[in-house]
């Protein structure tokens, strides 16, 4: 199922695109399975998560885990560490 | 307890935002507030460029409002988070809570700034005085600390 993938700051800027609509394999199932097929996808998504420890991501708006399923996901985004205040 | 939250580009006023929070109120003993303002770094910065995700800063800042609302008796909640190109000495971000009396309004503001600060979907990249675009600033471990001691 297609879903919408937003990138922000410097993962944005690497990855070269604000938004884009995607369509994973069904065997994608959570958030760090799809970081690990998003880098397979090419240099600028391998440079974007060379330390994905250092991208967070949010479902919906709300933050999650690397562990969190995508099902269901409308959109999913992925930035780095917050810097607002 | 309705929190004001707002994601702007343009500059906010303490003064007016308190007495929007007051008006018309009796129950309110005590007000603290938080403002964040853009620094120069020693002259190093021309401004400072806030970047938000949309949708999500407004409903993580609601979020962090009602976990506020959750451990202090507040009986009003402001927060306002500014986005665009940020010279020094202006306003980035306000934070106003109020109770009956001082330690929640005091507490429930420094909850809300820790919290958002760590949680709220915003980013600055620096501009610089020479004009170039500097770096993305980085997040610090400090800030992590600071929201997590909340427990």
């Amino acid at each position: 199922m297609a879903v919408k993938i937003v990138y922000f700051a410097w993962v944005r800027e690497r990855i070269g695109r604000t938004e884009e609509m995607l369509e994973p394999p069904p065997e994608v199932g959570t958030v760090a399975d799809l970081v690990s097929w998003l880098k397979t996808r090419g240099e600028e998504y391998d440079h974007a998560f060379e330390n994905p420890l250092l991208v967070r991501a949010a479902i919906d708006h709300v933050h999650v885990k690397p562990a969190a399923p995508i099902a269901g996901a409308r959109e999913i985004a992925f930035f780095p560490p917050m810097t607002g205040g | 307890m309705e929190p004001v939250i707002r994601i702007q580009r343009e500059d906010f006023d303490l003064a007016r935002e308190i007495a929007l929070l007051v008006r018309g109120r009796a129950d309110i003993g005590a007000i603290a507030s938080f403002t964040g303002l853009c620094r120069d770094e020693g002259g190093r910065l021309s401004a400072l460029e806030l970047e938000h995700y949309p949708g999500m800063a407004e409903a993580e800042l609601r979020r962090v409002a009602d976990e506020a609302a959750s451990r202090w008796p507040l009986t009003g909640l402001v927060a306002i988070h500014r986005h665009g190109l940020i010279a020094p000495g202006e306003n980035i971000v306000l934070v106003i809570a109020a109770s009956a009396h001082r330690r929640a309004a005091f507490q429930g503001a420094e909850f809300m700034m820790d919290y958002l600060k760590t949680r709220a979907p915003f980013w600055k990249r620096e501009h610089l005085v020479d004009g170039t675009t500097g770096g993305w600033v980085e997040a610090r471990g400090e800030d992590d600390d600071a929201a997590e001691r909340w427990g």
